[in-house]
């Protein structure tokens, strides 16, 4: 019985898993296929020569990997040091008014990402929203804050907010208030429990909000493109431009198969560390 | 505010109200050093609440809490020297059993080695076996557990431990068990011990006192035996195991009366105390294992007729339960070898004597 059972859902998942390989796995494929052929081919019939690879080190691409890399990690750290208290009060302390929260950042992403991003291009550009009315008000100007790094650090934090509000409180949700409590009985100071209680219980809501903005963070491009004004060239950026206006499909794809072979190294090694099951409340 | 040579806390006026309601009303108590005490009551009776007063982690509404010289009431949990064992353990789920138990070591800056050292003596204190120092909690049974909560509690070395019913989630074997080990590591640490729980028989194997606590108000506190013998309120009497209380009255100074109870003293009720004022009601108990079967109704201080109902076996001693000619049902128990010959339904007579009986007087 549990035999045919186990044939009947292999046989019923044959066709999403079909969809899958060929929408998922075959481009990416494809492009694994792309990343190994020689400079500037549109075909894959040509001999391998990895040349893309050394084109990356000699014309100096890695530069905008480590760019992507830094922003990512630093958007996540502020993330992560926002949301802390944040999620903290969500899972342990507004009660129903946690709901009104989850519902107004929820709501945020109704909105596409690019049209957030250009309201606050239009809210802090010189002679925008704010420098406007301070000029009006009170006669003084401030210099923009476009086009610069920081503002594109701010861009990926204000973005990718909710990829670590939820998970974190959902990780603080686990932390056992009797643990707390003990542990404060036992002597322990408010960042004693923090440090000894909290943020190990947590650990895996925090690694899936981490991983989740690190990762995004790293592939995003309209956050340096809109706000930054490519004050610095981030590595979907150079992905975007080889594939178009370079016309040189294989750096494109060796620049996104380093990419993704990081990130998703990074992702694997991190999910491996937690247990995902034990999160969603549910027993092995 | 002078405190007696050997009281380490007490309370004065302690109360808890939370909005309009208030759990704990105005409650005095000392607790001496080195005693066993135990809070008993219902749930709803405000105990939980007054052991988290106790412990800090709620803060009181009015009254102050002494420890030793030294008011309390406002110093937050963890400046307290004491500490608690919780209901539901709170070991730290993501440290071994010798991280758990160093725990409070390390907050007070205590060297690894010597963290160590402690940690393995309370292992052995606690029976447990000293490679349980590298096992993680979440692989201890409950029994384990329970040892490895105490050892953690132990190694803060607490002015007073304080206990929120540890073992009610235990299956009975296990609670006997660890219920005559916690009096004997008491015997042991000569600490003081605040133990609560719903349970009056947990309470009865390991107290020195017992509180008995209702609607936010002690009843009664007392030894055991005292309370079990001499209960100041029905309240306190039902609580305490099976009993027999029969309304009485005195129809003049002196007398006493009542509708069940046939009196055959040797005398005035008033000539061995038990003689109430004119028109006073009171309540007359009598514990289940001192009502006998009597063949000859001379032959009791008090009798009372009926039939018996039913018959229960309880292990080592049988319960019958009566019904008197009123519709009060009575309890009695007998040792097995002591058996009562009849059969339900046969009409008996019940007795007992004066000097097993207590009068609860003024509710």
């Amino acid at each position: 019985m549990e035999r045919i059972n186990r044939r009947l859902g292999l046989l019923s998942a044959l066709p999403i898993g079909v969809l899958l390989v060929l929408s998922f796995l075959a481009p990416l494929l494809v492009v694994a296929a792309f990343s190994v052929m020689p400079q500037k081919v549109f075909s894959l019939l040509n001999m391998p020569d990895f040349s893309a690879f050394s084109v990356i080190v000699s014309q100096g691409y890695y530069r905008s990997l480590l760019w992507s890399l830094g922003l990512a990690f630093t958007a996540t750290a502020i993330l992560f040091v926002i949301c802390w208290p944040l999620a903290y009060g969500m899972a342990k302390v507004f009660g129903r008014f946690s709901l009104v929260l989850t519902l107004a950042v929820v709501m945020s992403l109704f909105v596409s990402e690019n049209i957030r991003l250009y309201g606050w291009v239009l809210t802090l550009m010189k002679g925008g929203l704010i420098d406007g009315y301070l000029g009006v008000w009170f006669g003084i100007g401030l210099p923009s804050p476009l086009y610069k790094i920081p503002v594109i650090v701010f861009g990926l934090v204000y973005v990718y907010f909710p990829f670590m509000l939820f998970p974190l409180a959902q990780g603080i949700a686990m932390v056992p208030d009797d643990a707390r409590q003990a542990a404060t009985d036992l002597g322990a100071s408010r960042w004693r429990v923090l440090t000894a209680i909290d943020l190990p219980l947590a650990a895996p809501g925090i690694l899936v909000g981490s991983l989740l903005c690190f990762v995004l963070s790293a592939g995003a491009v309209a956050e340096s493109k809109l706000l930054g004004g490519q004050t610095v060239i981030v590595i979907a950026d150079d992905v975007e431009t080889a594939f178009t206006f370079g016309q040189n499909w294989p750096l494109g794809s060796a620049l996104s198969m380093i990419l993704i072979v990081l990130i998703g190294g990074i992702a694997v090694f991190g999910l491996s560390r937690i247990d995902l099951d034990a999160m969603m409340g549910r027993n092995r | 505010m002078p405190i007696v040579a050997d009281t380490i806390l007490r309370l004065d006026g302690v109360a808890k109200r939370f909005g309009t309601f208030t759990a704990v009303h105005g409650i005095d108590l000392e607790i001496r050093e080195g005693e066993f005490l135990t809070i008993v009551g219902p749930s709803g009776s405000g105990k939980s609440t007054l052991i988290r007063l106790l412990v800090g982690m709620d803060v009181v509404s009015a009254g102050a809490i002494w420890l030793r010289d030294k008011r309390i009431d406002a110093v937050p949990a963890n400046k307290r020297p004491t500490c608690m064992v919780f209901q539901s353990l709170a070991l730290f789920p993501h440290m071994t059993v010798g991280q758990n138990i160093e725990f409070p070591l390390k907050i007070r800056k205590v060297g690894p080695a010597a963290r160590k050292a402690r940690a393995l003596e309370l292992l052995d204190l606690l029976r447990l076996p000293r490679d349980f120092y590298a096992k993680r909690v979440t692989q201890c049974s409950g029994g384990e557990r329970q040892r490895v909560a105490l050892a953690r509690a132990l190694a803060f070395d607490p002015e007073i431990l304080f206990f929120d019913e540890p073992l009610s989630a235990l299956d009975y074997r296990l609670r006997k068990t660890l219920e005559k080990e916690l009096k004997d590591l008491h015997t042991r640490t000569g600490k003081t011990f605040v133990y609560i729980t719903h349970s009056l028989e947990e309470a009865m194997v390991m107290s020195d006192r017992i509180a008995i606590m209702r609607a936010g108000r002690f009843e009664q506190i007392a030894t055991a035996d005292e309370i079990y013998a001499r209960p100041v309120s029905r309240f306190v009497a039902e609580f305490m195991g099976e009993v027999n209380l029969f309304a009485v009255h005195g129809p003049q100074k002196g007398g006493l009366v009542g509708k069940e109870i046939e009196l055959h003293l040797n005398g005035e009720a008033a000539e061995i105390g038990l003689g109430l004022a004119a028109n006073e009601t009171a309540t007359l108990m009598v514990r289940p294992e001192f009502v006998r079967f009597l063949t000859n109704a001379g032959t009791a201080d008090f009798v009372v007729r009926g039939v018996i109902i039913a018959e229960y076996a309880l292990g080592s001693r049988l319960q019958y339960e009566v019904e008197a000619a009123s519709g009060m049902r009575l309890t009695v128990e007998k040792l097995r070898q002591d058996a009562f010959s009849g059969a339900v339904g046969d009409d008996i007579i019940l007795g007992f004597d004066s000097v097993h009986i207590h009068m609860i007087r003024g509710e």
